[in-house]
């Protein structure tokens, strides 16, 4: 039985399609078990402690967090307008609170050309074949999402535009309690260029339960970059899903960052659908305190002379923990396909722990494939080398720690954001306590 | 006028003691090369003097000015003014040659944002490819650009002391030689002391030593001036306990392509 009331996704405003996409999925998640860590995908995860009667959704209708949004439609909390700033000249803007969007900008020209930003659920018809097209539903967490999801952003940009300037989807989580379930759409048509950085954060101390889905729909000869940065707050549990698919001859690059979250999972299922496609996934991961990030890629080849990169690098200190567990899989068919799969873990204290599991499925034979994955703490040579240079212990490991990352960093095109990543990085590199006490920054609830 | 004064060290790994008591001293401005045969534990003296660790001290004292080394970390003996040219200088992935000395500068009490014309001034006198600067720190080096990257280092640090473990292998003779011509003109520039560790003779010939040692077997079982490493090049390590002579480097292939290229690669 779902704590969340089955009129909290019927009272959710939005065209008829999108209501009964709701419900559905609101029948399937409530005929559905949560998963368990006995199942392989959520092995080593937290999952058994998501108490989600602690969480609300948020909307109209009764046993649900009501939810001003004016405040945010005007100005950003600082955390926001940091990335903001980072970023620089921009295409578009998306804001969205808790879920819902609150602003929308796109630049004339852009819309011009046919390129369309914002709500899905202001929209019409045109929406029905887009949410849920890339998805595949993995969990009931998928199911979940589309039933409460107050608002689908959407980025379309139609066959042959090229959208320079990168689009900022930024989200502020700051309902205490609340169960939020944020949806991104990213199509781009063929032949079509774009970029967008999906940015989620909360205030220092709220708790609350994040459940974000992204759908990254890359047409044929497309070229899409996402950046999703999730820094969130230590009491928040994300548990999040990014589907892409990638057309013949179209190029996806996605790199995640994940700094914040007291449990922050996101799996990411990277489909080659189309002769000659590339996906090229990244990761940047660092926990400290108690935090635990988890993540689960699939890179699924089911076309010809198809290439999957992936390398998603990590941290953890304090206590922290890590997982990593990602499968290649290369489907009859798909033969000359390049597959590459790669974790690496920096362990920086005696009470952290990362777990790395990388596997392959391979039903073709003229394919060429690798994985690997290390686990382990700094190295002692380089370390003794900047030592030996004169540099204090604490400097050497931060330079290394910040190098380690640095590959991750270059694969982010949007080089505003590398210095503000680095000082993230750094800052938790900093010894002191990591309990949020009081909750800072811009409140508009 | 600075004094590196190493008495009575011993050290080892585990078990093994390697230094079975070594005296030598150093004046600023001196060179003095360290040469024996391979496993006579000439690596090992350079790696306890700068505190690498995995070594122990059993006894002795290794005293720069008066001040105990041997007791402080590996980066405060380089604030003291030793410096190591590393044999195999370690490739350090994302981290820039300036980012890493700029926090040597800030440590010792130096302001930020001196390094990068140092680097610049450095590498246009010894002859280090520009390119190089800016990439992560001798990740992709060849073995020669690694020692010349060693010497940059050394030339942007101003060490009072600098231990140069095997600077010369992986060098052709023309980078042997502007290596060694930086170096020695630290000698009188800024009055440094070197310690030139080596198993071959052939860097004897650019950077001409005022004393040579021979190490065997943990101990330095001669001193003498430069004729002695001459005299070894004729005679071998053999009267010294080893069996082995200090033959001549390998000229390196007539006609390189990388003037920086490893001979050895």
């Amino acid at each position: 039985m779902s704590p969340f009331p089955a009129d909290a996704a019927s009272n959710l405003s939005g065209p008829p399609w999108l209501r009964a996409r709701r419900a559905a999925a609101f029948e399937r998640f409530q005929a559905s078990d949560l998963p368990t860590e006995a199942e392989e995908v959520w092995r080593y995860s937290r999952i058994d402690e998501l108490d989600l009667d602690a969480y609300s959704p948020l909307g109209a209708g009764a046993g649900v967090v009501v939810m001003d949004h004016a405040g945010l439609g005007r100005e950003l909390p600082p955390a926001l307008q940091a990335v903001a700033v980072a970023v620089g000249e921009r295409a578009g803007l998306v804001v969205v609170h808790n879920g819902k969007v609150v602003r929308t900008e796109l630049e004339p020209t852009l819309a011009e050309r046919g390129v369309m930003l914002g709500s899905l659920v202001d929209d019409d018809a045109s929406g029905e074949g887009l949410v849920g097209s890339v998805t595949d539903v993995p969990d009931a967490f998928v199911d979940l999402n589309t039933a409460f999801m107050a608002d689908v952003v959407t980025v379309r940009v139609p066959r042959g535009v090229a959208v320079e300037r990168p689009v900022l989807v930024l989200h502020w989580v700051d309902a205490v309690g609340g169960a939020v379930f944020p949806r991104l759409v990213v199509q781009a048509g063929e032949a079509s260029q774009v970029s967008v950085v999906d940015h989620v954060a909360s205030p220092a101390g709220l708790a609350a339960f994040v459940v974000p889905v992204v759908e990254l729909d890359a047409g044929d000869a497309a070229n899409v970059a996402y950046v999703g940065m999730q820094e969130l707050g230590r009491r928040v549990w994300q548990v999040g899903y990014q589907a892409s698919r990638v057309g013949r001859d179209a190029m996806l690059g996605s790199v995640l960052v994940a700094l914040g979250g007291e449990y922050a999972r996101v799996a990411t299922d990277s489909r080659l659908l189309g002769l000659g496609g590339t996906s090229r996934l990244r990761a940047l991961y660092f926990g400290d305190g108690a935090q635990m990030h988890d993540f689960r890629t699939l890179q699924d080849h089911d076309a010809p002379k198809t290439t999957s990169d992936l390398l998603f690098k990590g941290a953890v200190e304090d206590e922290s923990r890590a997982v990593y567990s990602g499968l290649i899989r290369i489907r009859k068919g798909a033969a000359g396909t390049n597959a590459f799969q790669t974790n690496r873990n920096l362990v920086l204290g005696e009470g952290a722990h990362a777990d790395s599991v990388p596997n392959l499925e391979i039903e073709e034979n003229d394919v060429k494939c690798s994985h690997a994955s290390a686990v382990g703490p700094i190295d002692e040579e380089q370390r003794y080398y900047l030592e030996a240079r004169g540099l204090p212990p604490e400097a050497a490991e931060r330079l290394i720690v910040l190098g380690f990352f640095e590959e991750i960093l270059d694969d982010i095109h949007i080089t505003g954001l590398h210095e503000p990543l680095r000082q993230a990085v750094a800052a938790k590199l900093e010894t002191g306590p990591k309990l949020e006490t009081a909750p800072s920054g811009t409140a508009t609830a | 006028m600075s004094v590196l004064e190493i008495s009575g060290l011993r050290a080892g790994i585990a078990e093994r003691e390697i230094l079975k008591g070594i005296d030598l001293t150093v004046s600023s401005g001196e060179v003095h090369a360290v040469m024996g045969p391979n496993g006579s534990g000439k690596s090992t003296l350079a790696h306890v003097l700068m505190g690498r660790p995995g070594y122990e001290v059993r006894a002795g004292s290794a005293r720069l000015d008066g001040q105990e080394l041997l007791g402080l970390p590996t980066w405060r003996r380089a604030h003291a003014g030793l410096f190591l040219a590393m044999q195999y200088p370690v490739e350090v992935p994302g981290v820039s040659l300036e980012d890493a000395l700029e926090e040597t500068f800030v440590a010792r009490g130096g302001g930020r944002g001196q390094v990068a014309e140092l680097l610049q001034v450095e590498a246009e006198r010894i002859g280090f490819r520009r390119q190089l600067l800016t990439r992560p720190l001798n990740v992709e080096f060849s073995g020669g650009e690694k020692k010349f990257n060693e010497t940059l280092q050394l030339g942007v640090l101003r060490p009072r002391f600098a231990v140069l473990d095997e600077i010369d292998s992986g060098l052709d003779i023309d980078a042997l030689r502007a290596v060694s011509r930086r170096i020695e003109a630290a000698t009188s520039e800024s009055d440094l002391g070197v310690l030139a560790i080596t198993h071959y003779s052939r860097i004897l010939h650019e950077l001409r030593p005022d004393v040579v040692h021979v190490l065997s077997q943990g101990r330095i079982v001669v001193s003498g001036g430069p004729e002695l490493a001459q005299e070894l090049e004729r005679t071998g390590y053999a009267a010294y306990g080893a069996l082995e002579a200090p033959t001549e480097h390998a000229e390196a292939p007539p006609l390189l392509e990388d003037p920086f290229a490893d001979p050895l690669a």
